[in-house]
């Protein structure tokens, strides 16, 4: 567990990093979800430099596309694209655009960034897995405000209707949207009991607890006949004091001096 | 001529695809009995997905069965396809060039009776615009089966747009082949006045010619199945000799076929054209004869424009 909260913290340090170097990105999204990227990407998927261009594998879906800098992290590394280009996210000629482009990037599962249309690929996916009786699972992340898309709930009833019991959801639940809390841009509680009613497993786990997040991803394979969604409690800018539950860090890029304490803060200084 | 509609020739040929190929998917909005992708179900019925009227829903499930291997035809009426997902066909279809068959039937005035919020008159625009599209509009049955075949060879994003009207076989060649970005003389005339024409205005084409023909005018005509990639070789070849150029469509004359002509003649060999389309106006109910012949589509009025623009 020790290896894993090194991996999320070396994410976060290369987070940051990534947005200061051309002023540009979303940190906050992306450091809420390091510690889920970690959970899956090196415990609960089977995914590795062999199967990464096989067409039916465990797959994932950054819903969220505006978490770019989150799965560059990750992807770095897992070794499929090398740390020396993290400096390029955003610049102009870079594999690491703004939003993901699976043509681009290695590893990249799905082009996404217009939100609410990552849980259509994943249902997608997971029924050509049942089609082809094979046991990958697809992974999909949600932010909490994304789930204010209509076609979130489009895709949520036919997960459902199909009984795609090999298809996960993650909702990174920070609370925070652009333009203020959940609660005051647009309610979107209750969200368990949304899914519930529309025929979802659910589970609530810390969103910053590796064990826990593994533990729920696990637990959701155990269950048949309906599709799960974790709910994931996160913090918006996780592990950067100063960016930490403010909206205002959604797309918004750390100055010289910002950068050199949230690198202290993060012990990336060395 | 026997008659048939395109969409008609598209379930048939779908459904004979996917006895061949067990990666031939259709995803379909609660409209399987109109797209005719129930004829797919009659025989496959384990890779139909109806996932109901939740049209940007099936856009990204049938993105989804494309990236892991398979070969999603998804179908809705044209003006939901191009209209209300197009954002899903932009951003999560054809930015990742995935290898979606967008089969949208309905479009254009021949639906008829369902009026103006259910014609489209604008998806070839719409999509054409789209970069990585390859945008392909039949004009009879003999050209829908080979085209619905011909696609799932081809990998990449292609919208074909179908019509729920009969329209006669006019592809009655034996030796008839469907390739992709080719157009088709169907019929030679004198080289003054070259008609461009693609779906179901080809037949009314055909029908204007055979009048023209009575006033002393024998115009040359090419159908144009692949709006793009367009057939550029083979429209600057025949547009060389010819005085003037008429473009026909079902479609707004804003964007769609005859666009693409002037775009094309623009850098090649600029000509005088003749847009026939819909007039930059929306539709309305009515039989589709009748709406042909007030939206200036008919073989009556492509006659009447020809004897007075073409002189």
């Amino acid at each position: 567990m020790e290896k894993l909260k090194k991996i999320a913290n070396n994410m976060r340090i290369n987070i940051v990093k990534m947005v200061h170097a051309n002023k540009s990105g979303h940190p906050g999204g992306a450091l809420s979800c390091a510690d889920i990227l970690t959970a899956l990407y090196f415990e609960v998927m089977d995914i590795n430099k062999d199967n990464l261009n096989d067409k039916a594998r465990d797959k994932f879906v950054l819903s969220k596309g505006h978490g770019s800098a989150g799965i560059y992290a990750v992807l770095a590394e897992k070794g499929f694209i090398p740390y020396e280009e993290l400096p390029t996210f955003r610049a102009i000629n870079s594999r690491l655009q703004g939003h993901p482009n699976m043509l681009d990037c290695p590893g990249v599962d799905i082009s996404t960034g217009s939100l609410g249309q990552g849980l259509s690929v994943g249902v997608g996916m997971s029924l050509s897995n049942k089609l082809d009786g094979n046991d990958f699972r697809t992974y999909v992340l949600c932010g909490d405000g994304e789930i204010q898309e209509g076609q979130i709930w489009e895709a949520a009833m036919s997960a459902a209707h199909y009984n795609l019991d090999n298809l996960l959801l993650i909702i990174d639940y920070n609370g925070l949207q652009i333009d203020g809390t959940n609660d005051e841009v647009m309610n979107v509680r209750p969200l368990g009991e949304k899914f519930k009613a529309f025929g979802w497993h659910t589970i609530s786990v810390d969103g910053h607890d590796i064990e826990s997040i593994i533990a729920g991803c696990n637990h959701a394979k155990t269950i048949k006949g309906k599709p799960t969604v974790i709910i994931a409690e996160t913090v918006k800018g996780k592990g950067v004091s100063y960016m930490e539950n403010k909206a205002g860090w959604h797309g918004k890029a750390p100055s010289d001096e910002e950068l050199a304490i949230a690198l202290e803060e993060l012990g990336g200084n060395n | 001529m026997s008659k048939i509609a395109t969409r008609d020739a598209y379930g048939k040929a779908l459904a004979a695809l996917a006895l061949e190929n067990k990666n031939v998917v259709a995803v379909d909005a609660d409209l399987s009995g109109s797209t005719k992708t129930a004829e797919l179900k009659k025989v496959a019925p384990e890779r139909h997905f109806n996932v109901g009227i939740a049209e940007s829903n099936l856009v990204g499930i049938s993105a989804g069965l494309a990236c892991n291997g398979k070969i999603p035809y998804c179908s809705t009426f044209a003006i939901f396809a191009s209209g209300r997902a197009y954002d899903q066909v932009r951003n999560t279809v054809a930015y990742g060039k995935l290898n979606v068959k967008i089969c949208a039937t309905h479009a254009g005035l021949t639906v008829g009776e369902d009026g103006a919020t259910h014609q489209a008159l604008e998806d070839i625009a719409l999509m054409r615009a789209i970069p990585n599209m390859t945008v392909i509009q039949p004009c009879d049955g003999v050209e829908t089966e080979q085209c619905i075949r011909a696609i799932s060879e081809y990998y990449g994003p292609v919208y074909v747009r179908l019509g729920r009207s009969a329209v006669e076989v006019v592809n009655t060649d034996p030796d008839y082949k469907f390739e992709i970005g080719k157009g088709i003389v169907l019929h030679e005339g004198d080289k003054d006045v070259l008609m461009i024409a693609s779906g179901m205005m080809v037949q009314q084409s055909l029908k204007a010619i055979e009048q023209l023909k009575e006033k002393g005018v024998n115009p040359t005509l090419i159908n144009i199945h692949t709006i793009k990639p367009l057939d550029e070789d083979l429209i600057v070849k025949y547009a060389k000799d010819a005085k003037y150029i008429v473009s026909l469509e079902e479609h707004n004359v804003y964007g769609g076929l005859g666009s693409a002509v002037a775009e094309c003649l623009a850098k090649h060999c600029p000509r005088k054209q003749i847009f026939i389309g819909t007039q930059d106006t929306f539709g309305e109910s009515g039989k589709p004869d009748l709406l042909l012949e007030k939206y200036g589509l008919s073989a009556d009025k492509i006659v009447e424009r020809v004897l007075n623009e073409c002189k």
